[in-house]
This record gives C-alpha cells, sequence and structure tokens, in this order.
C-alpha cells in the first residue's frame, strides 16, 4: 500500500526523533505562573499533610531569593518561571485503578515508548514506575517486593503511607537552599520514586523508573528518595524520553540517595529527552541535582548515558561520610547538533579510607559542546582517602567542543589523587577500515562509539545497556556529512 | 575478474596513478612490486573505492561490472579485501565483534538474516586454526597494541572469515618473521581457489617463495613500467629498481 502524504511525514519525523510523538490525553492542568498560591494548590491536591505543605513553602521562600546559576559552561534563553504550568495529570489517572483499566490512549503511548506495561509485567526482574508528566500513573511488581518488605512507591503515596522515612530523609541530602533548582523542585514537585529496602535485603529485581514529558508548556519537577538500610542493595534504572516540541520544556529534578552502613546502591540512568532539532529549535532544559550519601562501608555508583536535551546541568556526586564508603560514577554523555551539556560529578571525601572511581565519555558532533566538570574534594579528616578519575573525549568533525574541567581540593596529605584525560577523534581512516569490511559509515560511527564507551557501557544492566547502545547509535544518526 | 583500464587517480590534485592497465582472471595470483612511493598503496586504495582519491580517468571493473558509482561498503560485499598496509587501531571494538558485524552486513545486503551465534562461532574457531591464532586474541581491541606481525596475520584471518572474490595484500609480508610468514603464506594458499583471485604487494622476493605469482608488474611513478612471470621478482631482487627507472626514462 502506498504511504499517504502524511504517514510519509510522520515516519521522517519520528526518525529525527524517536519518542518524538504526542499523546493527545485529556489532562488536568494548572494555570500558568508561580506563587505561595500555587504552591500550596499542589500540596493540595496530592492531598498532602501539613508538614508537607510547609516544607514545600519554606523552600519557596529560599528559591525566591536566589539566582539562577550562571557559570556553567552552556548558553541559553532562561526559562520564564511564570509562563510554566506547575502541574499537569492525564486526568485519568487514578492510584487505586489496576492495570487492566489503564486508559488506552496511555497504553498506546507506553507501547511507542517500548515500554508497554503489559511487556514490562511480563518482563522479568523489572518493576516499573512509571511518570508521565507528573502522576505517578502505574506501580508493577508491588506485590513480590512487599513480601521482602521494600516499598517502592509514587513518592506522592510515600507521603501519605510512610511519612515518618519521608520526613526523615527528604532533604537530607539535598536540603531545599542547596541551589536554584533544586529549590525549586523542592517547592513544586509533583511526583516521583520512593523507594526503600530494608536491613540486609538484597533486592531481587531491578527497579525501574520512566519518566516522560507529555503536555505542552509544563515544567516536570520528580522528585526521588531511595533509601537503602543497613547492609541491603539494590540496582535502579531510570530512563526519560519527551516528544519534540518547538518550544523548550523545563525539567528540573531531584534525585536523593542514601546509603547506611554497608549498604550498596546501583543508579543507572538512560536520559533521551528532546534535544532540539537540527536547527537547535526546542528541546528540553535538564537542570537536575542528584547526590549519594554513603555511611560507613557503603557504595553507591552512578552510572548514567546522556544522550538528550537541548540544555544539561547535571553532576551526580557523593559525599562519602563514612569511613571506607565508596562513590562511583560512569558517565556517557553525547552531544549534538546544538546540544549544550556541562555534566560532571562531585566526589566528597570526608571519612577515613574513602574511595572515588571517575570514568568519564564524552562524544560531540555536530556544533555541540560537552563539559566535563568533576571536583574531588578531600577533607582534613579523610585519611588514605583515594580517587582515581578518568576522561575521555571524542571528536566529530571540526565544529564541535570538548572540555574538561577537573577540580581537586585536598586537605589531606595522605590523599591519593590520579587524574587521566585524553581527546581523540573519528578519523577517516578508521572509517574506511570499516567500510572496507562492508559495514556502513553509520554502522561505523556507532561501532567506533561503543568500543569507546565500553568501559561504561558495561556498567549497565544487560537490558539497559542494550537500549544505551541503541540510542547512541540513533543520536549520532547524521553526525557525519 | 578484475580489469583496469587507464586509470588516473589523484589526491589534492597532485596526480598519484598515471594510466594503469592490470587484468586478472579467476584462479589467478599476481605480484605488483615497486619502489617506496611508486604508488602501489593508492592502487589498493583506489580498487577498494577510498574516496580519498579521485579517480580522474579510466575504469575499474569487477565481474564485468563498472565500479565508478559503487561505495567502498558495497565494494566489500561484492567480494574486494583490502589486507592494509597500515591497520587502524579500534579501540574497546573486539576483534570477534567486529567480525561479527562485517559479516552480518554483508549479509544484510544479500538480504541475508544474521548468521546464526552457533554457524559464526564454528567459523571463527576454523578460521583461527587456519591461521594459528590464540582464542584469546580474539577477545582483544581489535588493532590496540597489535604488534606489527599480529596486525598482519589479523588482516588475514579477516581475509579467511570474509572469503573474499578479489584479495589485495599490502606489504602483508612485513613485520612478519619467518615462522610468521610462513603461517600466513600457507593460509592464503589454502584460501586460494580457481574462483578468486589475490594480489600482493611487496617489496621483497620473499613472500613470493611461498606464493608463487603468475605475473609480476613492476609499478613506478604510477605506471606499470614493466610486467613478467615470477622470475621478473628474482631480477628485481638482484638488481634493485635502478635499472627499470633509466629504461623507462628512455
Ligand atoms: N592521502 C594522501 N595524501 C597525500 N599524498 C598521498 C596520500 N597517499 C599517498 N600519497 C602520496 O602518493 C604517493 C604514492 O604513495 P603510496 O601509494 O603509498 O606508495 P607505495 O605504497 O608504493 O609506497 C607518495 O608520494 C605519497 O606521498
Ligand atoms: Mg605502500
Amino acid at each position: 500500500m502506498a504511504y499517504t502524504e502524511e504517514e510519509l511525514k510522520k515516519e521522517l519525523e519520528t526518525k529525527e526523533y524517536e519518542y518524538g510523538f504526542y499523546t493527545d490525553i485529556e489532562s488536568d492542568t494548572f494555570p500558568v505562573g508561580l506563587s505561595e498560591e500555587i504552591v500550596i494548590a499542589i500540596s493540595k491536591k496530592k492531598e498532602e499533610p501539613e508538614w508537607m505543605t510547609l516544607w514545600r513553602l519554606e523552600a519557596f521562600r529560599i528559591w525566591e531569593s536566589m539566582e539562577e546559576p550562571t557559570w556553567a559552561n552552556v548558553h541559553y534563553e532562561k526559562p520564564d518561571f511564570q509562563k510554566i504550568s506547575y502541574y499537569s495529570a492525564p486526568k485519568s489517572a487514578d492510584p487505586n485503578k489496576t492495570l487492566d483499566d489503564v486508559d488506552p490512549d496511555l497504553l498506546e503511548m507506553y507501547r511507542k515508548l517500548g515500554i508497554s506495561v503489559d511487556e514490562q509485567k511480563k518482563l522479568q526482574n523489572v518493576a516499573v514506575d512509571i511518570v508521565v508528566d507528573s502522576v505517578s500513573v502505574a506501580t508493577t511488581f508491588k506485590k513480590t517486593l512487599a513480601e521482602k518488605g521494600i516499598i517502592f512507591m509514587p513518592i506522592s503515596e510515600a507521603i501519605k503511607e510512610h511519612p515518618e522515612l519521608v520526613k526523615k530523609y527528604i532533604g537530607s541530602v539535598v536540603p531545599q537552599k542547596d541551589n536554584f533548582y533544586a529549590a525549586l523542585n523542592s517547592a513544586v514537585f509533583t511526583d516521583g520514586s520512593f523507594c526503600y529496602i530494608p536491613k540486609g535485603v538484597r533486592c531481587p529485581m531491578e527497579l525501574s523508573t520512566y519518566f516522560r514529558i507529555n503536555q505542552a508548556g509544563t515544567g516536570q519537577f520528580e522528585r526521588t528518595l531511595l533509601i537503602a538500610d543497613e547492609d541491603s542493595y539494590v540496582s535502579y534504572l531510570e530512563g526519560c524520553t519527551a516528544p519534540s516540541r518547538d518550544e523548550n520544556q523545563l525539567h528540573a529534578a531531584v534525585v536523593e540517595l542514601i546509603a547506611l552502613d554497608g549498604a550498596e546502591i546501583k543508579y543507572s540512568t538512560v536520559q533521551n529527552w528532546f534535544p532540539g532539532n537540527s536547527e537547535g529549535k526546542g528541546g528540553v532544559y535538564n537542570f537536575v541535582t542528584k547526590r549519594a550519601i554513603c555511611e560507613k562501608n557503603a557504595k553507591v555508583s552512578w552510572t548514567q548515558v546522556e544522550t538528550g536535551s537541548a540544555v544539561t546541568w547535571k553532576y551526580p556526586s557523593c559525599i562519602l561520610k563514612g569511613d571506607n564508603s565508596i562513590g562511583e560514577f560512569y558517565s556517557i554523555a553525547v552531544t549534538n547538533n546544538y546540544q549544550q551539556a556541562d555534566t560532571g560529578t562531585k566526589m566528597v571525601h570526608l571519612g577515613k579510607n574513602t574511595k572515588s572511581t571517575i570514568i568519564s565519555k564524552g562524544i560531540s558532533a555536530g556544533k555541540s559542546q560537552n563539559s566535563y566538570r568533576g571536583l574531588v574534594q578531600v577533607n582534613s579528616r579523610a585519611d588514605g582517602a583515594r580517587n582515581f578519575s578518568q576522561c575521555d573525549s571524542l571528536l566529530m568533525g571540526n565544529e564541535c567542543g570538548a572540555h574538561t574541567f577537573p577540580y581537586i581540593e585536598a586537605k589531606n596529605k595522605t590523599a591519593m589523587i590520579e587524574h587521566e584525560a585524553t581527546t581523540s577523534k573519528i578519523g577517516e581512516d578508521q572509517i574506511f577500515y570499516c567500510n572496507q569490511r562492508g559495514i556502513p559509515t553509520e554502522k561505523a560511527i556507532a561501532l567506533i562509539v561503543n568500543g569507546f564507551s565500553k568501559e561504561v557501557l558495561n556498567k549497565l544492566p544487560m537490558e539497559f545497556a542494550v537500549e544505551a547502545q541503541k540510542l547512541l547509535e540513533i543520536s549520532l544518526e547524521g553526525s557525519v556529512g | 575478474m578484475l580489469k583496469i583500464k587507464d586509470l588516473h587517480a589523484s589526491v589534492d590534485d597532485k596526480e598519484i596513478l598515471r594510466g594503469i592497465n592490470l587484468e586478472i582472471k579467476a584462479g589467478e595470483v599476481h605480484a605488483i612490486m615497486g619502489p617506496n612511493g611508486s604508488g602501489k598503496s593508492t592502487l589498493a586504495s583506489v580498487i577498494a573505492g577510498n574516496e580519498r582519491f579521485e579517480v580522474t580517468q579510466g575504469s575499474i571493473e569487477l565481474s564485468g561490472e563498472d565500479l565508478e558509482e559503487v561505495s567502498p561498503e558495497e565494494r566489500a560485499h561484492k567480494g574486494v579485501f583490502l589486507s592494509f598496509q597500515y591497520p587502524v587501531e579500534i579501540p574497546g571494538v573486539s576483534v570477534t565483534n567486529f567480525m561479527k558485524t562485517a559479516i552480518n552486513e554483508s549479509r544484510k545486503a544479500r538480504g541475508l538474516e544474521d548468521m546464526p551465534a552457533k554457524d559464526m562461532l564454528k567459523l571463527i574457531r576454523e578460521k583461527s586454526e587456519l591461521l594459528e591464532i590464540d582464542r584469546k586474541f580474539l577477545s582483544r581491541s581489535l588493532n590496540e597494541g597489535f604488534s606489527g606481525g599480529e596486525k598482519k596475520r589479523n588482516e588475514i584471518f579477516q581475509m579467511a572469515m570474509l572469503e573474499p572474490k578479489v584479495a589485495i595484500l599490502d606489504e602483508t609480508d612485513s613485520g612478519l618473521d619467518i615462522d610468521a610468514l610462513r603461517i600466513v603464506a600457507s593460509g592464503v594458499n589454502k584460501l586460494k581457489s580457481k574462483d578468486n583471485a589475490v594480489i600482493l604487494i611487496t617489496h621483497y622476493q620473499r613472500l613470493l617463495e611461498y606464493i608463487v605469482p603468475d605475473f609480476v608488474h613492476v609499478l613506478h611513478n604510477g605506471k606499470i613500467v614493466k610486467s613478467g612471470g615470477k622470475e621478473l621478482a628474482l631480477e628485481l631482487e638482484e638488481k634493485g629498481y635502478d635499472w627499470l627507472k633509466q629504461e623507462t626514462a628512455v
């Protein structure tokens, strides 16, 4: 059957950004603008207890007194915070519903995302909490997890069902006043995931959240709080997509991880928010604060694959508070066309014999700018602290840029800090070599990029690694002339 | 099988190949010799379709098809193979993964499904034994940290995996010690058949003792200045290239 003009157009569009469709679900959206009234209205809408409302208001007042940071190596038109709607929930969302009565349009959207709930249900060892715009619509595997005493639910539910845990830990790693975007998030966050792993429990499956921005003109402010009690283990996956639109969308999330004595948390992210089109129009502004605190003998690994967003500003960090605690950061950041990324990590060594490892792989193509910014801080009492950092950049073409800003602050003479950096370019001779073996150029680039990123890809859970490889391929499509 | 007519090619407006004529039939082995800088590697690159070089005149035909509009990867799919004089490194990509990708891309071009993992393993086992390659070697990053000899042996391993119709070996012998040379040469000899052809680019007579050519051509200044049988290689070894340069200058 022949294509209609319309179908052809659609297919071409989805090729540019695979997830660039827009699902037409009725949604319940607040008027634009931010004020105390809006903050209170959000809290009310979520049926929150008073302490939560007050906490939000405190954050709002702090935010009002703050200025947007300007120091990152990114340039963009500042979002007008009074032009954003701070709440958008798909109207049909109802936490009491079973999966079977989920809005068929929503299910269709999941299907397009390649994460249909149906399929996810069958998928072994993955529990999914899906956040579309701001409300968590479906949580699977709750029961299996409950048997182990694991709590995995939307944070809005946790505020009501486990107030003692939320109250104790929210803002304990990223306080409201931490930075401009964190303060904003604290005031207006609408949903996100909450997870608690009890003492000594190994979470038997990967926990996964899928975020997606759907509604036009809405910002997504999700809040994730993950607590691994003593000697527990959890691996957590976070995936993000957004439909393509002309206007820029704002995403300002906060993720707090708490690893108590002897606990281990692996937190993996695959992010492909809409990066803007090839002329640099549209795209998501991604300003995220992610931080972990590690108590004695605890370990936290951040692994991230960042291919999306027009502007990314993100530094997953570890505070190595307890003796012998370990922090790791493995990152692949791809920028193409007009994308700008300023990412990196902060490792703060407070405890004795604390160890951190940073492996950062930056890939830049088109006219994009890719910066790595890392801070390794060693406190005066942190005897025997060790850090190893490696930052590799891969350039494609002559119009993109890679920048590395490693900062080291060591106040203890026994600290051992090593930093290595390399910059390379995909060479014509490498491409020709692949071509000669029958491998077309696009595939050759994917192969070379995957090889370059291998150390980080290997850190991802299997299913995610496959998806990440595909994403790398998609995001670099057409990057060679 | 391969027919080259009056081939001229240049890079950055500098003419390097100045009218090459060469016909290679199935089952034949041709040796191309000549001093450094005479254009041997350029000829190999141009046959393989490297777009760095511009073909300004003449033609290359493979099994009757003009290759002018055919991309390098399509030439590979049609059976052109080049063992590089200087194989490049691809960090993080294992020899196995690289070969798997290459084979499956060729299959895709022919409308075939990916090769089943079981068959791939069998093929790898068979060909690595043929070239006495340690299995551990196959998990290493392609050419990264390989010795000169390892690189060349790996090129021939790839040739064995891809079973080309026309194989061009560009100075595959340099960097090989005598044992490795013997292994590589015997591998090439086993792969040779009446349906394929081999072009050996070399400086030395040594390789030609193991892989005996049907014809020897001497390239000088972008032209074939003399062709003959295998005895020509011996003559060159004895007298060097100077007498030819003088002869052609006349
Ligand atoms: N990519 C290139 N750019 C510029 N000059 C080149 C390039 N490749 C080869 N040449 C030049 O072409 C000539 C022939 O080189 P080459 O084909 O490598 O010779 P051979 O393999 O016979 O030693 C030399 O003068 C060399 O400098
Ligand atoms: Mg040469």
